[in-house]
Formats: C-alpha cells, structure tokens, sequence
C-alpha cells in the first residue's frame, strides 16, 4: 500500500495535476452552485475537455475534482436559497435553510465545508485503506437488503413528524411514494398513472420536484410578503464561527457519517443520495431530546449529517466503479464512459495493471478536498452575501435558475408546466402547514423501494427473504428501532417527570 | 423508466464518442453537405446522444460535413421527439433522427403512437449484439451448463437484464431460451433499472446469468469478472474471439440492437439519396473507424428498402416473441 501511496504521490503531485485539480474543483463549485445543475451535467460538459488531454492520470483527477466540486457547491444554493441543485444536497437544505433564515448563513456554510471537507477526507483514508477488500462489500447487498435500507431511509420522515404533525408528514410521505409510482417501474412495461400523457412515461424528474417543492414556493412566499421582500435579510447575518461546544456536538456525527455515508456509496445501488437521507434518519432519531426537537428547524448536527454523509459517499462511490468496473449512479456511469475513451479499463486488474491511475485519483481525493476546503472558506462572507440582495432582485434570479435547472435535465418544455403546477400545489400546502420534505423522501426512496421488494419477492418467490437473508431482517429491525426508539424514550421521560411531579 | 436499458449503454458511448472532440478538423475539399442537424429522443449522455454525437463528429472531423448540430427532446420513449418531426416534417428537411431498436419494440407495445413506417428510412448504421454472461466464479461454463443447470430447477434460474419485462434484455434471453428449444416464457426474468446494477446482480450471485449488451460485456469478460456464456452474432465476433456465438452452439439465437437515423415523412428522393451517400461515405472514414471501434459497435450499413426490409424483419421476430410471452 505504501509502494502504491508513492506512486499515487508522484503521479498526482506535478504542477500539471496540481492546476487540474484546482480547475476541477474551481469549475465544479461555481456550476455546482448554480440550482438545478448537477455534477452529472457538469462532468458530461468537462469530457471533451478531459479527453482532450490525453493523460488518464490527469483527466481523471480534473473530472473527480468537477465532480467533488459540484457536491461542495450544491449544498451553497440548498443553504442559502432552499434550492437545491443536486439530489444529494436536498437533505442539505432540511435544516441549512432554517439556519440561514435565523441569520446563521455564514455559520450553516462552514459546517457545510467542513463536514463536507471532513467526509471527503475520511472516505479517502478508508478507500486507500479498504480498496481491494471493499470490492466484496459492494457486493455484498442484494434486492432484499437494498429493500431494507429503503425503509431504514424511510424512518427520516419521523424526523417530520414533529409535535402533532404526525398525520401530515404520513400524508405526505404517502403523497410522495404515490408520485414515485407514475411512470414505468423496473417490473413492468407498463406505463402507470400517466393518464395517456407521453411526457410521464418515464416518471417525474427529481430535480424538478425538488424545486417545485423547495425553490418555487420560497419565491412566491417572499412575493406574497413585501415586507420581507423591500430589504435583504441584512444585518442578519451573523458570525461564521462554530463555538467549541457547537464544534464537539458535531464531531461525533461527522464520524459517525462519514463511515456510513462512505458505506452507502460503496453499494453500487445506493448513492450519495440515499446516504444523506440515511444519515439524516439516523442522526435525528439518535439525538437526545432538545436535541432532537431542533431536527428541521436549524439544528447543526441535521446540517452536519448529510453533508458528510453526501460527500464520504461521493468518494465510496468509485469503489465499485474503479475495482469493479460497475457504475453505481448515472454520474460514474459517465466517468466509466470517459476511462474507457482513455483505454482504461476499470476493473478488478485496473490496480495491478495501472496503479498510477488508482492511487493518483485517490491521492487527488485528498488534494481535492483541501483546495475546496481552503478555497471556501474565505469565500463564505461573501457567498453569504448574496442573502442582502434585496429581493426583487434575488427572485427573478431564483426563479430563472429554477425553470432553467428543470428545464435543462429534460430539454422538455413539459417540465415548466409541472414545475410551476407542483410548485403552486407546494406553496398552497405549505401555507396550511403541511411538511414537504417527507413527499420527496417518499419519491425518492419508494422507486427504489418497489423496484428492490418486487425483485426479492421474485428471485424468493414470496416473503422468504426476510427470514433467509439475516442482513434484511437486521436492517429492518434497525429501522423499526429507529422510529420506536424517540417516542419510547419520550415516554420514559414523561414517566419520570410524572413521578417527580407525584413526589415519591 | 423504459428508457435507463439505454442509459447504460449510452453513457459510455457517450463519453466514448466524445473521443471526437479533440480529433482536428480537416476539410479536404470532399464536402458533401453544408450542415446536418441531428434530433436526439432522449438527453444528453444517453445512447441515442452518443450514436448522434458520434456520427456527427465523424462527418465534420472527416470533412464530409461542414457543420453538425444536436437538439435533445426527451419524453415518451422517444415519442416526444418522434410526433415532433412528424408535425413539422415540411420544415425538416435537414434534421435526421437517430433511433434504435426501441423504436420498434416501442411500437409493438404502443407505448410510442407512430412507427418507423411514419417516418423516412435513412439507414441502420451500426449496431450491438447481445450476450449472455455468467459471474467468472460460476460453476455454468458453457451454454450447455446453463440449460442444465436450468432443466434442473427452472423456477431457481433467475437470468436478469438492465430492461424492465418485456424490453429489450428480456427478449433478447426469450430468444436465447427460445432457441434452445425451451419454453421462451417459463424462466424467471429478474429486471433491473439500469446495466450497471444488473451486473451488480450478476457479481453479487443474486441472479444465475444476465442478459446484456456485448460491447458492455467484453470489457468485464476481458478483465476476467464474467465469462460469456454465448453471443447473439452470425459468427464470432473480432472485438472478442473467445466468446462462441450461439449459433455454432446449435442455438439459433440470432439479434442486433441496430442504431440508424430517420428522416421526415415526406423527405424528397434526391435528399434522402444524398443523406444515404453521406452516411455511406462516413463508414469508410477513418474517423468514423475509430469512434466505432471506440464505442464498441460492428458497423451494418442498411439503407433505405433495405433497412425496411430489415426492421421488418425484427418487427416480426419481436413481435411473435411478445405475442407469446404475453406481452402483446
């Protein structure tokens, strides 16, 4: 390993692949920023480019740095504007935008970096660690267990279940996992739900869900209250330091999720999204009491977590891609496209064949992280600014990127009529107070979730599974334990107080 | 999510035939047309885009072409794209679309309105065989292995496909079986959202064989992670000797994922003529050699009434499978 670290060293570190990381990752947060572009579009932008090079070395470490660039800069636009670009950084958004709305936007955006930076890091450490061993851990998840860790992920809709929201958070989850069924599903051929209109055939877009949801009414809101809209929130914004207590009360769960978030990406039918989701659930329903209360109002720990989890995920997920040659999301599903125009083939001989080219992404990893670390955070202030805009300036803007974003990942017009119809339906819902976070779980997650139970009951030929894979029953229990656990220990404390009220 | 049996082909070709880009312009006084604009059904990065994008890069960079434009209408299965050539046909006459076996299957199924026979038939230009695989550490090392194996316990034999029931890898396996001479609808077809998890089936042992793409297939077989169990080629394939076609196996399994371009109905005859020159002088290029080799595909050249013929053909062959199966 060490042999192999030198080499990765002496391959990475020339001036060249210096600048290329820099531009990498330059490029990836400017673009990432922007709501509605993702690090799939950037990297398809970039391949002409990284081709053009020649050298796989170097393409490869500007394209991991476009793509670790887009993830950091996606979180800025959920933070700032609740308009997140990228699918990872929605969870991002659950509680960085409260943060910001409380004047905290400098300090929301450190954590964001140094989570981010944290994840990224540590996710390196294990890949160079684990690399060769964690091509069998890729494996190791069948349609059964990815079925389990979706309702695991599902448990996150507790966190929206806050004080007598019960019902709406289900109702919308619910609302979510309905709207995740039109379209064709991984089972069947057949178009469901789409009422003979051919733009549904293949589902709704995620991303233009997520700005129907997020974005759209945000902009209509602050149109609706002028108050709100003459001034920025200026004078608002407050320091970006992270107190030593609020520093300690995040470092567990940086921890914490940059080994699940890196274990999530490993699994090539997993992702950065589904492990900020996770880590999100995971977090929230360990917190203790006040703590937990906090979750989706500003909390930092619910800030910390995805965006760990996010990035350490990014990085686990050129496990499978380089030691097995599979991809596991459409964006490694382009950089396999563009190893193989380099005549590299990635695969389980790639390390002894080419090991210049494994250990020089992997020591790009951690070079890239630092530029985006070192870069950002002297940006903050001034990226929080964009906060003081007056807003009949910032809106048209949002709205631009918005429809330009959901219009782009289609090339559709079609997408414009949904957006701006869901994103009314979202505004009329959040004025009656309903939570719209859980409708995207519930999209997102309940796709994954039937296509992966349909294949279980197919390949068991019924419900089999859950008693002969262990893993499935252990992971379903986990989320089981999850959800109970909060109100169990809600109870007991209720139980206590009454006790000390009766005086015995 | 008809259309992510593409992606994973497609994103490779994709990124593959972006190759191009970098390839200097060169025109050496052999220019054929002034510009070509290609309509792409589905977004950028999938099959279709990188097939269009790579033919296109072919004619500029080889001089056929003095420019190449792209436009990507997504939806439908195509059939976005599709209806719109159709209602503005009299308007685009220099917009060629690039399609794929889909459309065909597509059609059978309606989930797309029109046909190939509503649009104009520039030609098939390259095309894919399928494969079936096995995980390398399988104790299936032959065909015949697999149909024992099968015999055995037909219900246990999972084969799997990046296609949902029905599309396109599914078939490709009812062929297979069918032409084993095996009940093409009696094995239990596993379908996956896209190649990449599919083949995660494949390597994590939750599926026995998997139904796929060949070019896809021979990187992993090359690598030593799956072996190839048969190819759906006439012969053996030169990207890949080691793989037996079926057909030497006895098993009459034949089938190509042909990609071609349409034009709009209507299209007059000296136009079509020149498109169908142009693309036939493209195949012989250079440029275009290394794209193709690039993105993995034999090239067959079918022009019009011949590529009719041969769409015809596997309307038929598909079709009669999907009566059978159920799906029609």
């Amino acid at each position: 390993m060490l042999e192999g670290l030198m080499l990765g060293l002496s391959a990475a570190v020339t001036p060249f692949n210096l600048i290329m990381v820099v531009m990498g990752c330059v490029i990836g947060t400017l673009i990432g920023m922007l709501p509605g572009l993702g690090p799939m579009s950037i990297i398809a932008i970039m391949i002409p480019v990284a081709i053009g090079i020649g050298d796989p070395t170097a393409a490869l470490i500007l394209l991991s740095g476009v793509y670790y660039g887009a993830i950091f800069g996606g979180s800025t636009s959920s933070i700032l504007l609740n308009a997140p670009g990228v699918a990872g950084t929605v969870a991002t958004a659950f509680d960085g935008y409260p943060m910001a709305r409380k004047g905290q936007a400098g300090k929301a955006l450190t954590i964001a970096a140094v989570a981010s930076f944290a994840g990224g890091t540590i996710g390196a450490i294990l890949l160079m660690i684990f690399a060769p061993a964690l091509s069998s851990v890729a494996l190791l998840f069948h349609s059964a267990e990815y079925f389990a860790l979706m309702v695991v992920g599902l448990s996150a809709i507790a966190a929206f279940a806050g004080t007598g929201q019960v019902a709406k958070a289900l109702m919308m989850t619910i609302l979510g996992l309905m709207m995740g069924t039109v379209g064709e599903g991984a089972l069947s051929n057949m178009p469901r739900f789409t009422f003979g209109m051919m733009e549904l055939q293949s589902g709704f877009s995620f991303i233009t869900l997520a700005m129907a949801m997020f974005a759209l009414p945000e902009a209509l809101f602050l149109v609706m209250n002028p108050a709100r809209a003459a001034t920025g929130d200026s004078g608002k914004i407050t320091g970006m330091r992270i107190t030593g207590a609020e520093a300690r009360s995040i470092a567990p769960v940086i921890g914490r999720q940059s080994i699940q978030g890196f274990f999530i990406g490993v699994l090539p039918g997993a992702g950065a999204t589904i492990a900020s989701f996770l880590g999100y659930a995971v977090e929230r329903n360990i917190a203790k009491g006040a703590e937990q209360e906090e979750f989706g109002k500003g909390s930092i720990k619910g800030l910390a977590a995805p965006e760990t989890a996010n990035n350490a995920a990014c990085t686990g997920s050129f496990v499978p891609l380089l030691t097995l040659g599979i991809p596991g999301s459409g964006t490694t599903a382009i950089l396999l496209g563009a190893l193989l125009a380099l005549n590299v083939t990635p695969g389980p001989r790639l390390m002894t064949d080419e090991p210049q080219v494994f250990w020089a992404v992997i020591i790009s990893m951690y070079i890239g992280n630092l530029v985006l670390l070192i870069l950002n955070l002297p940006l903050i202030p001034y990226i929080a600014k964009i906060l003081t805009i007056p807003r009949t300036f910032l809106i048209p803007f949002i709205l631009f990127f918005t429809l330009m974003g959901s219009y782009l990942g289609q090339n559709n017009s079609t997408e414009l009529l949904i957006l701006v119809g869901f994103g009314v339906i979202a505004t009329i819902l959040r004025f009656a107070d309903y939570p719209l976070a859980p409708l995207l779980i519930g999209f997102i997650l309940g796709t994954m979730l039937e296509d992966n139970f349909g294949r279980a009951m197919q390949l068991y030929r019924g419900f089999g599974f859950l008693l002969e894979r262990p893993m499935t029953l252990a992971l379903l229990v986990l989320a089981a334990l999850l959800v109970v656990l909060p109100s169990f220990r809600a109870y007991r404390a209720r139980r206590r107080a009454e006790g000390v009220a009766d005086g015995d | 999510m008809n259309t992510l049996e593409w992606t994973r082909r497609g994103l490779i070709a994709a990124a593959t035939a972006t190759v191009a880009f970098t390839g200097m312009a060169h025109a050496d006084g052999h220019q054929m047309m002034d510009s070509v604009h290609f309509l792409i059904p589905g977004g950028a990065g999938g099959g279709w885009d990188g097939t269009a994008r790579g033919t296109g890069e072919a004619l500029v960079n080889s001089g056929l072409v003095g420019n190449a434009t792209y436009e990507n209408m997504s939806g439908g299965g195509g059939g976005v794209a599709i209806g719109n050539l159709i209602e503005n046909a009299d308007s685009s006459h220099g917009t060629l679309m690039v399609n794929s076996t889909p459309i065909v299957i597509r059609a059978l199924t309606g989930e797309i309105a029109q046909s190939f026979r509503d649009l104009t038939l520039v030609a098939g230009t390259v095309g894919d065989y399928a494969a079936l695989v096995v995980n390398a550490e399988s104790p299936i090392m032959s065909m015949e292995d697999a149909l024992a194996a099968y015999r055995e316990a037909p219900q246990d034999f999972a084969i799997g496909g990046g296609s949902v029931p029905g599309g396109m890898d599914h078939l490709v396996a009812a062929i297979i079986m069918q032409g084993a001479g095996e009940d093409p609808t009696a094995f239990n077809y596993i379908g996956y959202d896209a190649g990449g998890e599919a083949m995660a089936g494949l390597l994590s042992g939750e599926i026995d064989a998997l139904s796929t793409g060949f070019s896809e297939a021979v990187a992993l077989a090359d690598q030593g992670a799956i072996r190839i169990l048969g190819v759906t080629a006439p012969e053996r394939v030169p990207a890949y000797e080691e793989a037996p076609s079926f057909v030497e196996q006895g098993i009459d399994a034949q089938f190509v994922n042909w990609r071609g371009f349409f034009a709009a109905p209507g299209l007059p005859e000296d136009q079509l003529v020149a498109y169908q020159n142009l693309l036939a002088e493209m195949m012989d290029t250079p440029e275009w050699e290394e794209i193709r080799a690039s993105m993995g595909l034999v090239n067959i050249f079918r022009p019009g009434d011949e590529f009719k013929a041969f769409l015809e053909g596997q309307e038929q062959q598909i079709g009669d499978l999907m009566r059978e199966l159920g799906f029609l």
